[in-house]
């Protein structure tokens, strides 16, 4: 185990190790909240969340002894976590990949079709108000599976393309092309709290 | 009027040198964002957004909501954790005690 991880995390991994129902405990305890948080943003559905919850700790559990403590505990539970929930995500039966009306459109010459406004508010102003933060949330579960799971792992779990695209099963082409669909339906569903378009106004 | 300009912007984007249509800017969105475009296609990136308002406003708005899933989510996980339901907890631990799952 390296310098990082710290005593008491040492010494709960130690408990662990040696069977302790008490450390099993103080673990799920302590990281069950985020795990679960987790969960739900890649599956939406809360009993699912839970159920991969419970997969992914007896999953730690099991594999223990290939802790080398060069991460945090709580994130090496992180990724386990993310990997349980893309096999229930490859589990389900596949979701009709539809993005009709919330993908960019062209005219015949190949200029978008945009409406006109000025530009929005900095994400922090925007953010102060409730409904805002209600309808990203809403927004990133109303993607179908494919693409807010391309999202997710590329812009909040931080990993890189080449390892979303692995973790997918998919080319890097492809989670790229996934991304930046999947950003363009977050965009047109956000449109309502982006600011009026100029010819509305009119 | 919108119409006809953006037909005459479109006739424009397509004879001129170094330009691109919208649809070509839309493949590049990704990759400038990231910044992995080439200086060449930068360039040509950037005199399109100075060109055409219309994907100026897109990639305004496209940039804003990713900012915003990013924003909260990190709110979402800064958030002080309200403890985990009680079911979870003890249908773990009664799991981990199952030699079949141990």
């Amino acid at each position: 185990m390296t310098p990082e991880t710290g005593t008491a995390e040492r010494e709960l991994i130690d408990a662990l190790r040696a069977g302790s129902d008490e450390a099993a405990e103080t673990l799920v305890r302590q990281e069950a909240p985020r795990l679960l948080r987790v969960a739900r943003r890649f599956l939406v559905d809360e009993a699912q969340a839970e159920d991969a919850v419970q997969e992914a700790f007896l999953a730690a559990f099991r594999s223990l002894d290939t802790f080398r403590g060069d991460a945090p505990l709580a994130a090496w539970l992180r990724r386990i976590v993310v990997n349980v929930c893309l096999k229930q995500i490859r589990a389900r039966a596949a979701d009709p990949v539809d993005l009709a009306g919330l993908l960019p459109s062209f005219d015949a010459t190949g200029c978008r079709i945009e409406p006109l406004r000025d530009a929005p508010a900095a994400p922090d102003v925007l953010l102060e108000r409730r409904e805002v933060r209600d309808l990203v949330r809403s927004s990133i579960d109303a993607l179908p599976d494919t693409h807010r799971t391309a999202l997710l792992l590329r812009d909040i779990e931080g990993y890189s393309t080449r390892e979303a695209a692995e973790l997918l099963g998919i080319t890097e082409g492809a989670l790229r092309v996934r991304l930046h669909r999947a950003r363009a339906a977050l965009k047109t569903l956000l449109e309502p709290v982006l600011g009026p378009h100029r010819d509305e106004e009119r | 009027m919108r119409h006809l300009l953006r037909r005459l912007r479109g006739l424009l984007f397509r004879t001129l040198p170094h330009m691109i249509s919208c649809r070509e800017f839309e493949e590049f969105v990704l990759d400038y964002l990231d910044g992995e475009l080439a200086p060449p296609q930068r360039k040509t990136f950037d005199s399109h957004v100075r060109l055409c308002p219309e994907c100026r406003v897109y990639l305004e708005a496209y940039e804003v909501s990713r900012a915003l899933g990013e924003a909260v989510c990190r709110e979402d996980e800064d958030a002080p954790p309200e403890d985990a339901p009680e079911s979870l907890v003890t249908a773990i631990l009664a799991a981990r005690r199952r030699p079949d799952d141990t």
